[in-house]
């Protein structure tokens, strides 16, 4: 939908420039005339939230460094220091601890929107390979962000994930004395933290410029998964998603602020307000909630290598979505099977992450069962864990491949502007949002 | 006359000016580059590793006389908790009794102290699962406990339930006198 640029310059300067450096005509195209499906949901006001979390983040983020001191000693009393004298740290630091919640959980609504809508399937690949890149980066920044502060969970965070890649053969003992410049997490990895936690934000905005760059060569998907035929499918940009995304980000901003003035702590652990200390590790250590489905997985391996493996694995499988999903049709309005699948895939996400928060020994319900299977209790969280990892698994690498081949999708529509108006039968009870009926 | 021009003076054109000369340049230029652009990733990698001030920091001493009977008293070494405990007679007995247990990690107690020294017991105090510090006495086997994850280590610091794969670490140490070691 790369198409040709319809911008033209009004004014002698903007004719002057857009011969040397056609930066105006850039934007109008990417950013003002691009044409859009028209059949756009709410669900596609993410990627434009995500910006601006991004754009939110990398502000007080900056901000927030003029005050930090990246020492072991003086860390702790910084960020306190930011709370209480700083003008206005406590707000800044507020909105940037929050922020990053907010970034993730708009992340996960775009990703979850994505695998509702087959939005990853050709010609996309490659736009959503960068997305998962764009994720992995976040999910490095936000481990490293949380351990500067250097509280108690800060620092016990720190060990357990770097300890993580200890559990490899051989190179494991290396690895980690190289991550941490140290026989143990101290200040040498504090200080290469907060320098790596300055430069990945930098890279996810990189990133960023190469997904939407990607975004903008097939276009947009859209509910009916149904590619543009005619630009009667389309309308420009501007006004009409700078507006919709506008209201979607103005909604998105009063859950944050309701956090950040009403609940600043409350996504938060009480004992990252406790200073570090090497010597005594928290009772129950838990990472931030944007973690725990990983955790769980984590922990419901009775192996520590296995358990990191198949960690690793569940980000990796994202990357070869694309090539496991083998349904031609993108948009689950049109595959009711593989829809119920989905749900339950949604499900067992939350579960996990339910599960990643809990005591792993701790019964589900009531009492323990007192049946004791590989090692745990059937009633507990660690087998609730291991049923979810297994659907979690199970759904991208076997549920996926064969429903696209046995499964009978429901009529797909000509077009974007042709739904089956002539065929309302066939138009699912979840298709109701098409605009175009609307007017 | 065709014969004679033939073979007699090569058509340097025709030829391709010496490919075989021009592929060396190419090659060599290209390696030279890679040859400097690894040499100059190596310190790039290294600067991350333990400098010279943190590794000039590993060892230290300790004084044994503050342990009582059945303490441990927890130290910190190269930024990890140290744990030396003072192991009473019937501790060091249900250690020895469980040499030939099922053990994930086999090792027997004696293995694992100074030799006539079996009250003392010297080791690194993170979990071989993830590296979090096990509370002492805790646990099915009243050795130590780590709360992160679940993992139970015996009286002699041997890893016997939970998702660790080792027992806790024995690290370098001598006595210096009968009341002083030096770890490290």
């Amino acid at each position: 939908m790369s198409g040709h640029s319809t911008y033209e310059p009004k004014t002698g300067i903007e004719r002057w420039l857009d011969t040397r450096l056609p930066i105006v005509r850039f934007a109008y195209d990417t950013a003002l005339s691009f044409p859009t499906p028209k059949n756009l949901n709410y669900w596609w006001t993410f990627g434009g939230i995500l910006a601006l979390m991004l754009g939110i983040q990398l502000v007080t983020g900056i901000v927030l460094a003029m005050h930090y001191v990246p020492h072991v000693d003086y860390a702790f009393a910084s960020v306190e220091r930011i709370m209480r004298d700083v003008n206005y740290g406590w707000l800044i630091r507020y909105m940037h601890a929050n922020g990053a919640s907010m970034f993730f959980l708009a992340v996960y609504i775009h990703m979850i929107r994505n695998l509702y809508y087959g939005s990853y399937k050709a010609p996309r690949e490659v736009l959503w390979i960068l997305g998962c890149l764009i994720y992995l980066a976040m999910m490095a920044t936000a481990f490293i962000g949380y351990v500067l502060p250097w509280g108690q969970m800060s620092f016990h965070g720190a060990v357990v994930i770097t300890n993580l890649f200890g559990a490899l053969p051989i190179i494991g003992t290396p690895i980690t004395t190289w991550l941490w410049g140290g026989f143990a997490v101290d200040n040498p990895t504090l200080n290469r933290f907060f320098s790596l936690h300055y430069l990945l934000p930098f890279v996810i905005a990189g990133l960023v410029v190469l997904h939407i760059w990607a975004l903008h060569v097939p276009g947009n998907n859209n509910p009916t998964g149904v590619n543009v035929k005619s630009e009667n499918d389309t309308v420009p940009f501007h006004p009409y998603y700078t507006v919709k995304d506008g209201f979607a980000i103005a909604v998105f901003l009063l859950l944050y602020a309701s956090f950040v003035f009403y609940n600043p702590n409350v996504l938060g652990h009480a004992d990252n307000y406790i200073p570090a200390n090497p010597l005594v590790t928290p009772a129950h250590i838990v990472p931030e909630w944007y973690f725990l489905p990983f955790y769980a997985i984590l922990r419901a391996v009775p192996d520590k290598l296995g358990g990191v493996l198949l960690m690793f694995g569940a980000i990796a499988t994202l990357f070869v979505l694309p090539w496991l999903d083998t349904s031609k049709v993108r948009s689950m309005r049109y595959r009711p099977t593989a829809r119920l699948y989905f749900f339950i895939f949604v499900l067992a996400a939350l579960v996990l992450g339910y599960c990643g928060g809990q005591l792993p020994d701790d019964p589900v319900i009531a009492q323990p069962s007192g049946l004791l299977l590989l090692d745990a209790d059937i009633n507990s969280f660690v087998w609730l864990s291991r049923i979810a990892t297994l659907y979690f698994f199970a759904y991208f690498w076997i549920i996926l491949p064969v429903l696209g081949l046995t499964e009978k999708p429901l009529p797909v529509p000509e077009s974007i502007s042709e739904p089956v108006l002539s065929h309302p039968a066939t138009t699912p009870a979840g298709a109701v949002a098409s605009p175009e009926k609307r007017g | 006359m065709a014969d004679t021009v033939v073979g007699a003076t090569p058509d340097p054109h025709a030829s391709g000016d010496d490919p075989s000369r021009r592929d060396f340049i190419h090659i060599a230029a290209g390696a030279a580059a890679v040859g400097a652009a690894a040499a100059l990733v190596w310190p790039l990698v290294d600067q991350m590793n333990p400098a010279s001030d943190t590794l000039a920091l590993a060892s230290i001493e300790f004084d044994l006389g503050k342990v009582e009977p059945g303490q441990q008293v927890v130290v910190k070494w190269r930024g990890k908790p140290l744990f030396v405990r003072n192991r009473m007679p019937e501790q060091i007995a249900a250690a020895v009794k469980d040499d030939h247990a099922d053990l994930r990690d086999p090792a027997t107690d004696e293995s694992r102290h100074k030799p006539g020294k079996p009250e003392w017991l010297v080791l690194i105090g993170t979990c071989t699962h993830l590296g979090c510090v096990p509370t002492v006495g805790g646990g099915d086997y009243g050795g130590w406990f780590c709360p992160c994850h679940g993992s139970h280590y015996d009286l002699s610091g041997r890893i016997r339930k939970g998702p660790a794969p080792k027992n806790l670490v024995v690290p370098d140490y001598a006595f210096l006198s009968d009341t002083k070691i030096k770890v490290g």
